[in-house]
């Protein structure tokens, strides 16, 4: 198991309290396994993501411990992370453009990157200009802005950055969302071809967008306001989802074929609760069409057949 | 009802204005109440400018755009006026339409000032809550609150009630539903289509093609400005006749089918081995059009 997170919890400082972003998240990634971790806006599928990687200001560590490749990581501590980060794990951040320094040249920042590291530039180079071959990128970029990149080549560059150093775990978070139908499907396979290849051992691939880590994902995990609702193999968590949410989920995307005048799809009725102060019990409990008195209790996330877990009393074995 | 002939739209680039862009080249279709038009296109291909053309925040370089057979770019004054009763748009982030010092109905309160400044209060007031009704918003959630203590969908649900106050035509819907969660956006979906119902037209801009597959009756794919194919949606979907079309359908994740060749480099970037779309546009089969290219083989 390259990755364990065992009952991580991370709260947002609010002037008003607590914001329960992550609350008690538990989940193992095997070598060479791509994550999906989907969610709405709101559902803390970004906070798990960047507090395994560095906690911003307003970020709080309360409980948990994070494991990769049988070394605990101390996302608590600012300073101990850093030799983790970019070596060990790397991100690909939600906007590829400010992740990319305006002021510098593509070449000139991956030079800076590698010195501020202490890692000599002319031993990862070569391997980097390699790389932005392979997915398709002219050795210009090297000498070109960001701004005059379009948005599919910054994501490109910011992804064979990120995994340069051939990281155990890449976090991608939305990497695919700002962009055009044809180029998400190049970005997608491309995150597929650096695990095939090695350049990432395993990877979280965050995205609001199930139809795309059906596509790329070996496993899925669904979270719902802060806590985990469901995890199993991708084809499992399409086809028979077991979770109510899960499954209002699904039945809410319109695919291609379907229409309006044919087949009427309906949303998920209400809004998710507010994190600062979460309800006892499911979370979901307020919008779910099967609650009943026992959800006013909080289901546990376990195994309900083997390789597929969900937090629901409807489906607990 | 609304009619485009051969629109142009050239933006002057550069640092002086000295270079010209094509963003929108000869496009022409018309819009009947009750019916939704579905413009795709990829970011950069002109899609939003068409928007902005018909609801005359753009001028238009060249052809013309008819509404109810007057030229709206001669517009002005009180007709102008008369044309924003009919036609209204909704744009795409719910977040930025409103002034955040100000409460959301403040939008309402300034189309009153505009439009209706002769209704008693409580006509006024009749008229509003039989419009957020028609969105579905419950009035004591939304009236008197701030943008930021309302969620996305019901942002853009009081921007739809405030064209829907005017008794609108025309609705231009420029990605309306990108930024919402997936939970709520297949509801303001199916709002435009109950709208469609009651005879409003509907011009639905997005780049996402099973949204729009879904709601609307025509289809136009854009790229680079030009029309590459357009017809009835389901002779669209159905019988993709252009390269770049089939390019974009290959390319929608499907949640019950894989991408055919996943990880498979040597397809990759596959747009820009189709041909410029140079050719004129031709009638393949009833009202279905498509570009003809040196790749296409029309049969």
């Amino acid at each position: 198991m390259a990755l364990r997170v065992d009952g991580l919890t991370v709260y947002y400082q609010s002037l008003r309290g607590d914001v329960k972003a992550v609350d008690g998240a538990t989940f193992g990634i095997d070598d060479g396994e791509i994550m999906g971790l989907a969610g709405e806006s709101g559902c803390g599928k970004s906070t798990l993501g960047k507090s395994l990687i560095r906690m911003d200001a307003r970020m709080r560590y309360v409980s948990g411990h994070v494991e990769l490749d049988g070394v605990e990581l101390p996302i608590w501590d600012d300073a101990k992370m850093n030799p983790f980060r970019f070596v060990k794990v790397s991100i690909i951040p939600q906007y590829a453009l400010s992740a990319l320094n305006p002021t510098r040249k593509i070449g000139h920042m991956a030079t800076e990157l590698l010195a501020s590291r202490d890692i000599p530039p002319d031993s990862v180079l070569p391997e980097f200009r390699r790389r932005l071959e392979l997915v398709g990128l002219p050795m210009t970029v090297l000498e070109r802005f960001p701004i005059e990149l379009s948005g599919g080549m910054r994501q490109r560059v910011v992804l064979v950055l990120s995994s340069l150093l051939d990281p155990s775990l890449l976090i991608a978070d939305e990497v695919t969302s700002a962009l055009d139908v044809s180029t998400q499907r190049a970005v997608a396979e491309l995150l597929v071809e650096f695990r095939n290849r090695g350049f990432v051992r395993s990877m979280i691939v965050i995205t609001h967008d199930l139809s795309v880590l059906s596509q790329i994902a070996d496993t899925i995990l669904v979270m719902y306001a802060g806590k985990l609702a469901e995890k199993a193999a991708a084809d499992m968590v399409v086809d028979s989802p077991k979770h109510p949410y899960t499954n209002l989920l699904l039945s809410s995307l319109p695919e291609v074929g379907v229409r309006f005048e044919e087949q009427r799809l309906a949303g998920i009725p209400g809004r998710p609760p507010s994190l600062l102060d979460p309800p006892t019990g499911c979370r979901f409990r307020d919008r779910c069409p099967l609650a009943f008195e026992k959800c006013g209790e909080e289901p546990p996330f376990a195994a309900v057949e083997p390789g597929h877990s969900a937090a629901c009393w409807k489906v607990a074995a | 009802m609304l009619k485009l002939d051969s629109c142009c739209k050239t933006y002057r680039v550069g640092a002086f204005g000295g270079g010209e862009l094509l963003a929108v080249h000869d496009v022409s279709f018309e819009v009947a109440p009750g019916e939704v038009v579905s413009l795709i296109g990829e970011s950069g291909s002109g899609k939003s400018t068409i928007g902005k053309m018909i609801l005359r925040l753009l001028r238009v370089s060249r052809g013309t755009i008819r509404f109810e057979g007057t030229d709206i770019s001669a517009l002005e004054g009180r007709q102008l006026k008369e044309y924003y009763a009919n036609v209204q748009g909704v744009f795409q982030d719910p977040f930025s339409s409103y002034n955040p010092i100000f409460k959301a109905d403040r939008v309402f309160t300034m189309l009153r000032h505009a439009y209706f400044s002769e209704l008693s209060a409580s006509k006024w007031n009749a008229k509003l809550e039989s419009s957020l009704d028609a969105v579905s918003l419950n009035p004591g959630d939304v009236l008197g609150k701030y943008p930021h203590q309302l969620s996305g969908g019901q942002l853009q649900r009081l921007l739809i009630a405030r064209a829907l106050l005017l008794d609108i035509r025309l609705l231009v819907a420029d990605e309306v539903i990108s930024m919402l969660d997936a939970s709520t956006r297949i509801d303001v979906l199916n709002l435009l289509g109950d709208l469609k119902g009651r005879g409003l037209g509907i011009l639905f801009i997005t780049h996402d093609l099973s949204l729009g597959n879904y709601i609307s009756d025509r289809t136009m794919i854009l790229r680079r400005g030009c029309v590459v194919e357009m017809g009835a949606t389901p002779l669209v979907f159905g019988n993709p006749l252009h390269p770049y079309t089939k390019v974009l359908l290959a390319s929608v994740p499907q949640l019950h089918t894989k991408w055919v060749g996943i990880g498979d480099s040597a397809r990759r970037r596959p747009d820009d081995e189709i041909g410029e779309g140079a050719g004129a546009l031709v009638e393949i089969e009833d009202g279905h059009f498509v570009r003809s290219t040196e790749s296409t083989t029309l049969t």
